[in-house]
């Protein structure tokens, strides 16, 4: 057992690093402009991130979930308002269920409480859909495409989500999926989301932390209160925990059986959904007045937190997973 | 990346595996009865004789010198058979290993390591607990000994050691943290009295008060220099802090599966409440176990300590209380078996001992995030 990074996976995190921090919107005026939100799009384009999980020769992916997760942890940690949870999900999908690769940009369908892979003929929308012409759903166990037309809808600020009509025309991409298979995936997108939250948490703290050394009353940095610092504190603590479970999870995705590798996801899920709206709601009460201001990014994180945590289901239906596992499921 | 085991760490667990299956002595997860101490003398001595406690201390101490990664897989052992936890004194040998010369390591730290010599740990006094440095017990140099008076309180085990380690004042004329030296001084002489005290669990030998009124202790019995107390304090409280050098991982996920045994066995008289408070303790327990094999292997490269330790002493808390709470909703407060109440009534000193939860919140945010000192 040696959990540390390999040599090749901090290379890839201090990469992700560099291309996050040139790029990342340091401002919600940010968020709006267009031509740096086209520079990340294309910089994370040209580095092959979404293309992780496509199928290499073996048919297997060409990486694992956790260099997946690696820079799923970087792009949250940046708010990085470009696609890749919802792209790698759908390479995913097609390669468990045998078909070519994408021939445009596409993402996944979930129901449109985002909880569980959209079925067709039910209500469901497109998430982390920025640049996608089409999304991936079920149809009767076969996975099926739908394209992407009606306007984004925006609760994630940096990850749009776009609703699909009940009786949008599928087209047919790959054979049905395994129960097996659709558990590993499911296990990868919490995986993937749990990266996600740790990355949003270290950025929120990050924000709230600065915060906290520059602004001034009483004479003295708010820094200084104790009340100020003990929020901060018991953030960083959810956080490191949240990181333990999130890197145990992402690993668990290719290492262990179907249903080992999904319990293990859930009870992360459970942990990192809990901590991360914690951790962003502290985020904007150590700010004060400014954090319930459309300009400050704390809400900017904790939407992104809000998507992250229902992505495949959060604390609620993780926990009811946990149980299921360990063989306690409702009967 | 890799949570699973090289060859040789599978070897190593199926053969603890197999130990385990012939040598589980059945005690409880946590000190909920006065049997718990005095089943843990022979409980550490079997461990060790069978070579599966300080993997990764020395060999020169007794131990194996083998990867930190070990004693993850001595925690999911014991917890797997529902064996006790592995004896959680490894920041008294850190903090010996550290601070100690080389004589006072080969003579002091085997029979720590090998559980014959049981030892406590006299830092707190009643007007000392938080701000240590405060602490008013003396040390007075006279010829080979040093004479020391003073009071300590909270020591944990009192009335099973036999030798106390003890922090006391050598030089008053400067700043406090300065002036401090820790000793080993006897239990088990006239200038020491030891009184139990009786915890919110109602058990008489968790801790006690220790009254030492001219005890003596020989200088050859100084551990480190004069004046290093503080330090050698420091670094045992550091480690105190780390769940991987104490084992509690083991103990959380013994009382988890316990409770979870009992859902198991008759799941209608469970409702929704008490299912969600156990899946959080699963959600806990499991959180830590991952967390200790992160920061295990992050010591892979020789690095330990530092101020993770109240990161760490913090998300230990957390689960033990969480465990705790499972405890008293599955367990029930008003079972005829009062173990379960006992055991969440123990689990509220977690936040107290070893540096309280504030304490460790003003580290992390001063020592970590950088913020001004309040
Ligand atoms: C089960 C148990 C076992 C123990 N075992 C040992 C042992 O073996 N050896 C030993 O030496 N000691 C031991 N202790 C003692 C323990 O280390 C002290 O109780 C602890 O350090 C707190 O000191 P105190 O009790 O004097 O509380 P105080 O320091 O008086 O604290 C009271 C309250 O004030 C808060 N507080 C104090 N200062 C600050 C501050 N600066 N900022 C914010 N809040 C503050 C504390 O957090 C706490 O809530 C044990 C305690 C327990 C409960």
């Amino acid at each position: 057992m040696d959990v540390r990074l390999s040599a090749e996976q901090r290379a890839l995190r201090d990469t992700a690093v560099d291309l996050v921090d040139s790029l990342r919107p340091r401002s919600v005026a940010d968020l709006g402009d267009s031509q740096r939100t086209a520079k990340l799009d294309a910089a994370v384009a040209a580095t092959g991130w979404r293309s992780l999980r496509e199928a290499g020769a073996d048919g297997g992916p060409y990486a694992s979930a956790v260099e997946a997760a690696i820079v799923a942890e970087e792009l949250g940690r940046g708010l990085a308002d470009t696609a890749f949870v919802g792209p790698t999900l759908a390479a995913e999908l097609r390669r468990l269920a045998g078909a070519a690769t994408a021939d445009g940009a596409e993402t996944v369908a979930t129901k449109s409480d985002f909880s569980a892979v959209a079925l067709a003929g039910q209500p469901a929308t497109a998430i982390d859909g920025a640049g996608a012409a089409a999304a991936l759903l079920l149809a009767g166990g076969e996975l099926v495409q739908v394209s992407l037309n009606a306007p984004a809808e925006p609760l994630d600020l940096t990850r749009p989500h776009v609703p699909i009509p009940r009786d949008a025309a599928a087209t047919p991409v790959g054979r049905t999926l395994t129960t097996d298979a659709l558990t590993k995936w499911t296990a990868l997108g919490l995986a993937l989301t749990c990266a996600d939250l740790v990355g949003v948490m270290r950025g929120a703290i990050a924000l709230a932390t600065d915060y906290a050394k520059v602004r001034r009353q009483y004479g003295a940095h708010i820094g200084s209160f104790q009340a100020v610092q003990h929020l901060l504190a018991d953030a960083v603590v959810a956080m490191e925990g949240s990181r333990s479970t999130a890197l145990h999870a992402a690993w668990a995705v290719d290492a262990l059986p179907a249903d080992d590798a999904l319990a293990t996801a859930a009870g992360a899920k459970a942990y990192c959904a809990r901590a991360g709206r914690t951790v962003c709601e502290t985020a904007i009460q150590v700010h004060g007045g400014i954090g319930n201001t459309w300009e400050c990014l704390a809400h900017v994180y904790l939407r992104r937190a809000l998507l992250s945590i229902d992505l495949l289901g959060g604390v609620g239906p993780s926990l009811e997973r946990v149980l299921a596992g360990a063989g306690h499921g409702l009967q | 990346m890799d949570f699973s085991d090289s060859p040789a760490e599978a070897e190593f667990r199926a053969r603890l595996r197999g130990w385990l299956a012939d040598n589980n002595p059945g005690l409880p997860a946590s000190s909920t009865s006065d049997e718990y101490w005095a089943g843990q003398a022979a409980w550490h001595q079997a461990l060790y004789d069978a070579g599966f406690f300080g993997m990764s201390w020395p060999v020169e101490i007794g131990g194996h010198g083998l990867p930190s990664v070990y004693e993850a897989i001595v925690d999911d052992e014991l917890a797997t058979a529902g064996a006790p936890p592995r004896p959680s004194l490894g920041y008294l040998v850190q903090g010996i290993l550290h601070h100690g010369s080389e004589g006072i390591r080969r003579r002091l730290l085997p029979g720590i390591v090998n559980g014959r010599d049981r030892w406590c740990q006299g830092f707190s006094e009643p007007e000392a607990g938080s701000d240590l440095a405060s602490l008013r017990t003396t040390a007075v140099r006279d010829g080979e000994d040093y004479v020391i008076t003073g009071h300590k309180v909270w020591t944990s085990y009192s009335d099973a050691a036999d030798w106390c380690l003890v922090l006391a004042r050598t030089d008053p004329g400067v700043p406090p943290h300065k002036g401090i030296s820790a000793f080993r001084v006897s239990m088990r002489q006239p200038g020491v009295q030891q009184q139990p005290l009786r915890m919110i669990n109602g058990i008489t030998r968790e801790f006690g008060e220790v009254l030492f009124d001219g005890a003596r202790a020989p200088a050859a019995d100084m551990i480190g220099e004069p004046g290093e107390g503080w330090r050698l304090a420091m670094t045992v409280v550091s480690h105190e802090r780390e769940p991987g050098e104490l084992g509690y991982v083991a103990r959380y996920r013994k009382a988890v599966k316990e409770l979870a045994a009992l859902v198991a066995g008759s799941p209608d008289d469970y409702g929704p409440e008490q299912r969600r408070e156990l899946a959080w303790a699963m959600v806990e327990s499991e959180m830590l176990r991952q967390h200790v094999c992160r920061r295990l292997s992050d010591r892979l490269d020789g690095s330990s300590g530092g101020p993770e330790g109240s990161v760490d002493k913090l998300l230990m808390t957390q689960v033990e209380q969480c465990v705790g709470h499972a405890a008293l909703s599955v367990g029930g407060a008003a079972a005829d078996d009062d173990t379960w109440l006992k055991l969440y009534l123990y689990s509220r000193a977690q936040s107290v001992m070893g540096g309280t939860s504030q304490i460790q919140r003003n580290l992390v945010a001063t020592r970590i995030l950088g913020l001004p000192a309040s």
